[in-house]
């Protein structure tokens, strides 16, 4: 630049910057220089920030800066704000019953919200995130509950589990009929055939159902009752339900009736704790099969 | 661009930049000047005291005319009120007032700079301030040159102090408008106001003082894109502030004109005086023609209109005229104002149009409303007599300044079909179907409810059943009907 040559554009009679492109010339109009000043105000300022703000990555960390600023510690603190803001409602929530809370709408909807995040952590790995369970894991929706779905039960059974290592869990096991040589293998099939017809499937040719349901009578009524649908007390399935735990056909009550799969829902009580056993109870409640 | 900037020695490689020129307007009278001050003072006063305006909406709601409500997520406007989801009532706004820019731009050029621009006003009154202060151009020229002394700095001290208090008030009505003014100011008095308040009086203090102080034409020339935009929406059609050449030239010094007519040599009405150039608050010579740094404020009309009144010659050498009548003139046709063109035919009917729709909006405003969210997982669920659930998830809305009850029900679901809203309890006594239910929302809130729809059982349904969800205030007879579907397995 410092070789440049003053040259005036003929037309504009304005000095040119002395760049050319195929003929073409810029012509010279400075900046103001506070422009140019506030650019070294950005480098400066730049600087400034490197030395009080974390900026430049090294090999092991990076440098801290002067403030010691960590969005980690801000995000921290944040997080223990809106805890202790929580904290004021489900105290509220703690104090009340499972019922007022379903009956006011401030906690009620607190309730579902917390009881919505807490289930995505924790149930949902298992029950779906719909809640629709899997093979072999229950179905939340539907109104078929194997210990009862009233706000009071769902709450000791998420709080204490099934077959889990508590001292409270619920305990419930059906005898490995086939396995332990209860029935024999004809009993076996004659009597899941009459479960079946009972729960409306399609039975096996030339099995003799009337006795099935002798062994039915004998055998499988003392817990799920003479009419199949099962007894909440014991936690014995519903036979009469679309509602099967581990699939539904003819084929897969033989397998069960032989030798049974029982699965295991861990207590939460003491990893949760009693307010967000609560949320979850309402919201598993709400979500529309609770009693 | 013209003279705001004048390379200081060429000959160095600073000649890429250049110190601004301080521009020293000369206080002019006029016609103009008349109108700068009267738009001044109205501006600034809606600005500075529309928050103590006080408009009454019932014992729960502020009762402050216009009020921007962060922390209830309302925006108050004297009779309007607007919820987060009608924002788009200020995209309606934002577009009314782009296209009126356009409008005036169309019409008379930069009316929007020259007399409106928040930039502009606040200007105009640090000028006023200024030469109060330290007089005229002359004396403010000559203030600058002069060696600092008691006079300078007690001069100087004064002007930047008044500035800062007004740049402090302008920072301080800002704030007001996003809480309850009267209470806001005695927190500020008293210390006792959020941090935040503090911070933007601060930040619209500083912006105010300098840029209305010590960056004024810089921030039109420079930081401004609406010159930009403007000079690529102009047509030869538009009013424009406008030295008229045809008349004006060839211009020259009143004796020196008076000579060249006794010479019989041809002579303009331009005498060279140089006021325009000096009234002009950008430093601008209008006599150069349309410029990007002309704000078009019309205060070298009212510098010439003065000047030809002196040497008796009619005024307006420098008025609102168009690039096309300078043309016809100097044809010899007579001057043609056409301000109906189809451009502003069709600026104005956008406007129309926006308003229109915008004030059917809110003349049809619902007071109470209701949205439905179908469940996504699961779809439905088979119910253990074989029958399916819907869940949808409803959110009604109660604008009203009370409690509102409502009536909430399922249409088009087949005969047996039930509601269900978890957390509301049937009551048998006033509910004659099984598919309707009453709930109230607490005053000026939602209220999110989830929502059961049952089938009957032995009754087949489809995939997808079109069905949808009534609201009806008890109160007024308000309805609202949201469609929505009822999901099966189906065939």
């Amino acid at each position: 630049m410092a070789e440049h040559k003053k040259e005036i554009d003929q037309v504009t009679g304005v000095e040119t910057t002395g760049h050319e492109w195929d003929g073409l010339k810029e012509l010279n109009h400075p900046l103001p220089k506070w422009w140019l000043y506030m650019f070294y105000g950005t480098i400066v300022w730049s600087v400034i920030y490197w030395i009080l703000m974390p900026s430049w990555p090294l090999v092991n960390g990076y440098t801290k800066g002067l403030l010691n600023y960590s969005q980690r510690a801000v995000a921290t603190e944040n997080f223990d704000v809106a805890a202790a803001e929580r904290a004021e409602t489900g105290k509220m929530l703690l104090e009340a019953s499972l019922e007022e809370i379903r009956d006011t709408p401030a906690l009620l909807e607190f309730a579902m919200a917390q009881g919505e995040v807490a289930f995505g952590d924790n149930c949902a790995p298992c029950h779906g995130t719909g809640a629709t369970g899997f093979e072999g894991y229950p179905n939340l929706q539907d109104d078929s509950w194997i210990w009862g779905g009233d706000l009071d039960t769902l709450s000791t059974t998420i709080s204490y589990g099934v077959r889990a290592e508590h001292d409270e869990t619920r305990y419930a096991e059906m005898p490995a009929f086939g396995r332990d040589e209860l029935l024999e293998k004809e009993e076996i099939i004659q009597v899941a055939n009459y479960v079946g017809s009972v729960a409306g499937l399609p039975t096996q040719e030339g099995v003799d159902l009337e006795a099935g349901k002798v062994i039915y009578e004998e055998n499988c009524a003392a817990c799920h009752m003479e009419n199949a649908k099962g007894d909440l007390e014991t936690g014995s399935p519903n036979l009469t339900a679309p509602t099967y735990l581990y699939g539904k056909s003819v084929e897969d009550i033989i397998a069960q009736v032989n030798a049974p799969r029982h699965g295991v829902m861990p207590a939460w009580i003491d990893r949760l704790g009693e307010t967000t056993v609560k949320s979850l109870a309402v919201y598993v409640h709400s979500l529309g099969g609770g009693q | 661009m013209s003279s705001q900037v004048e390379p200081i020695d060429k000959e160095e490689d600073e000649a890429w930049f250049a110190s601004a020129a301080k521009v020293y307007p000369m206080e002019v009278k006029g016609r103009f000047r008349k109108i700068k001050w009267a738009i001044l003072f109205i501006t600034l006063g809606i600005y500075y005291f529309t928050p103590f305006i006080r408009w009454d909406r019932g014992p729960l709601l502020p009762d402050q005319a216009v009020l921007v409500d962060f922390e209830r997520k309302r925006g108050y406007f004297f009779f309007l009120e607007i919820w987060p989801q009608e924002v788009y009532y200020l995209a309606g706004l934002l577009i009314i007032a782009s296209v009126a820019l356009f409008l005036m731009n169309a019409i008379a050029g930069r009316l929007w700079c020259g007399y409106l621009c928040p930039q502009t006003v606040w200007t105009d009154l640090f000028f006023r301030v200024e030469s109060m202060i330290e007089g005229d151009r002359r004396k403010r020229i000559t203030l600058d040159k002069q060696p600092w002394n008691a006079e300078k700095i007690l001069k100087k001290g004064t002007k930047h102090f008044l500035w800062l208090m007004i740049a402090w008030w302008t920072g301080g009505a800002w704030v007001l408008y996003f809480a309850d003014a009267p209470t806001l100011v005695y927190d500020l008095a008293t210390g006792q106001a959020a941090f935040s308040a503090y911070v933007w009086i601060g930040i619209l203090t500083f912006t105010t003082y300098s840029l209305a102080g010590h960056m004024r034409e810089q921030v039109c020339v420079y930081m401004c894109p609406w010159p930009r935009i403007q000079a690529a929406l102009t047509d030869e059609h538009a009013l424009n502030v406008t030295y008229r050449y045809d008349r004006g030239e060839p211009r020259g010094h009143l004796k020196e004109s008076k000579k060249r007519i006794a010479d019989g040599l041809p002579a303009g009405d331009c005498i060279d005086c140089n006021q325009c150039f000096y009234a002009c608050p950008t430093g601008v010579d209008i006599r150069k023609g349309a410029q990007l740094d002309c704000i078009q404020c019309g205060l070298c009309i009212d510098a010439c209109d003065s000047i030809m009144t002196k040497v008796g010659k009619p005024t307006g050498l420098i008025a609102y005229d168009t690039d096309d009548n300078i043309e016809r003139r100097e044809r010899g046709e007579a001057s043609v104002y056409r301000l109906i063109r189809p451009r502003t035919v069709v600026y104005t009917a956008i406007i129309a149009l926006i308003a229109g729709v915008m004030l059917y909006a809110q003349l049809n405003r619902s007071m109470t409303d209701l949205s439905v969210v179908h469940d996504r997982n699961p779809l439905y669920v088979q119910q253990s007599d074989g029958s399916f659930r819907n869940g949808y998830s409803l959110r009604l809305l109660n604008k009203h300044n009370n409690e509102q009850s409502f009536t909430l029900s399922v249409e088009d679901m087949p005969k047996g079909a039930t509601l269900e809203v978890v957390g509301i309890h049937k009551n048998a006594a006033d509910v004659t179907k099984d598919t309707q239910l009453s709930l109230s929302v607490d005053a000026d809130t939602t209220r999110s409810v989830r929502a059961l729809v049952f089938s009957p059982a032995g009754v087949e349904m489809p995939s997808s059943l079109p069905m949808s969800f009534k609201l009806v205030d008890t109160e007024t007879g308000e309805t609202t009907v949201i469609s929505d579907f009822f999901r099966a397995p189906g065939k």
